[in-house]
């Protein structure tokens, strides 16, 4: 079987003082985490407080390169199938994402990914995952 | 201070309907509350608490209790940890009885999904101020596939198979033909959930509960008035509640927040799970019973698809017989909420009062646990262990 990945339409972002940073970051190619500067434990979903220690955290780039830890492609939640996956960064946390620009078919668990930026519906860019 | 045996069921109420489109959701809450206490031999004047979660209209309690109308209510409590809110609930209820600040507490659950349309793939709502919005809401989070990331790892780490998870809904399934207001009364095969069609890798249809209208009510009592009542005392022994989110991102699909609630109310109860003669096990979908097995410690971490396997879950012919009116799966998912389903068999089953096809011989030890939430990220977890006296 093989289901070609296609785009859907993505609904607007949500900004505010917590993404703002990271939706900047992202239109240059760059994803963005939270590193604590007490404890030095990443962080994500991105909070300015940590939390592991409550300390105060700030971005960090990473290199947007992972491997994907859990995955489900999604067949009967509107007309176009989609990867929703959990990829665990190189960076050290795991974010909750969608796998593109393949057969959705193929992909398995522990395959190496890359980072993809897709645009949203306001123009800003949502990190997306593809084989690397 | 323990709950062991401070508070009773002493009333438990499902409504048996399925499909409600003549009637609103605070009517069914009212139904409910009049089917408990007619179950228990109460008048609402009797009610001293009250208890509800997200699916009751309004404020918290604000709204249900001024529709209610229940004039002697000096204890609240509108927590919500989604579906097992309502187990979390007794326990509540029970800690403020031996608290002394009520002696009757009414719980109630309802809701018209099916009549409104609801589905497990249906976009979630998407509130922004709730801090993991921004970073999921538009990778199409919904229901099943939050629940499908867990079982996609478990048969990843530990080389569970979709025919064992079929297992758990053919025996929901072998147990819903006795029960006349089950949803789905047909008995299936591990084929039939398997042929059914793919809804989010890898779960089927089959794994799926159903979207049911309906709803029901519990009274929990302090043990003094539950003896002065007609019917069988059913006491609190053990209670646990836990959260579990993505852990800031080091994520852990293999275990839930059962692992967290499940010890603690073994440990008040003063019994283990092989004690247990029947469970009622939150069954939204196949994968979420399997967790709650292995993390309550039925079985080993791992070894949840073996342990469901072969019909182990079907009364009369398993070791551990579960959800004996059809569960989730097939009889009943009232408001998108199983909890309060779960902990009405457990008392059917300690009163003796399941369908004979499916009552445990002398069920004196039950357990009822659920998961509320996503599995897949945030959920909420109780467990309540009840024995009756």
């Amino acid at each position: 079987m093989t289901t070609m990945s296609q785009d859907r339409p993505l609904g607007e972002t949500i900004t505010d003082a917590a993404t703002e940073p990271f939706w900047a970051a992202a239109k240059e190619g760059v994803l963005k985490i939270r590193r604590c500067t007490a404890c030095s434990k990443p962080n994500w979903y991105p909070r300015p407080v940590c939390p592991y220690c409550f300390g105060d955290t700030e971005w960090e780039a990473t290199q947007g390169t992972g491997e994907i830890y859990s995955l489900t492609v999604t067949r009967r939640a509107g007309p176009i199938p989609y990867a929703m996956a959990y990829v665990r960064l190189d960076a050290g946390v795991t974010m909750l994402t969608n796998i593109t620009d393949c057969d959705l078919d193929a992909l398995k668990i522990g395959q190496r990914v890359k980072v993809v930026f897709k645009p949203a519906q306001d123009g800003n860019m949502l990190p997306m995952f593809t084989p690397a | 201070m323990t709950l062991r045996r401070k508070a009773c069921i002493v009333g438990a109420y499902e409504h048996p309907t399925r499909k409600a489109p003549d009637k609103t959701v605070a009517q069914l809450h009212a139904e409910c509350a009049r089917g408990a206490l007619a179950d228990a031999g109460l008048t609402p004047a009797d009610i001293d608490g009250y208890l509800c979660a997200g699916d009751a209209p309004g404020m918290g309690a604000n709204n249900m209790l001024d529709y209610l109308g229940l004039p002697n209510v000096r204890y609240v409590d509108s927590t919500d940890t989604g579906g097992s809110s309502y187990i979390i609930h007794v326990a509540h209820a029970a800690a403020a009885i031996a608290a002394g600040k009520c002696n009757v507490a009414l719980i109630t659950l309802a809701g018209r999904p099916r009549s409104e349309g609801s589905s497990g793939v249906a976009p979630r709502a998407i509130v922004p101020t709730v801090p993991d919005a921004p970073w999921e809401s538009l990778y199409g989070p919904v229901t099943v596939n939050m629940y499908a990331l867990v079982a996609a790892r478990h048969m990843h780490q530990f080389g569970t198979t979709s025919e064992q998870l079929a297992w758990i809904k053919v025996a929901a399934a072998a147990h819903a033909q006795h029960n006349p207001h089950a949803m789905l009364r047909d008995p299936v095969s591990v084929q039939e959930v398997v042929e059914s069609p793919m809804i989010s890798d890898p779960l089927h249809k089959l794994d799926c509960c159903v979207v049911s209208d309906g709803g029901g009510a519990l009274i929990v009592a302090r043990p003094e008035i539950a003896r002065s009542l007609k019917r069988p005392v059913v006491n609190v022994l053990g209670t646990g509640e836990a959260i579990k989110g993505q852990l800031g991102g080091q994520v852990d699909l293999t275990w839930s927040a059962a692992a967290l609630s499940g010890p603690k109310a073994f440990e008040e109860a003063g019994v283990k799970p092989a004690d247990i003669q029947y469970a009622s096990v939150y069954d939204s979908f196949t994968i979420t019973v399997l967790m709650q097995l292995e993390d309550l410690g039925f079985c080993e971490k791992g070894q949840g698809g073996r342990f469901v396997a072969d019909g182990n879950l079907i009364s009369g012919v398993g070791k551990l017989p579960f959800n004996t009116d059809g569960g989730g799966l097939c009889n009943n998912h009232p408001a998108n909420r199983g909890g309060i389903t779960k902990v009405i068999e457990a008392v059917r089953q300690l009163r003796g009062e399941a369908h004979a096809k499916v009552q445990v011989p002398n069920c004196t030890l039950a357990l009822a646990t659920g998961i509320g939430g996503l599995l897949g990220s945030r959920h909420g977890s109780g467990t309540l262990i009840l024995e009756r006296a």
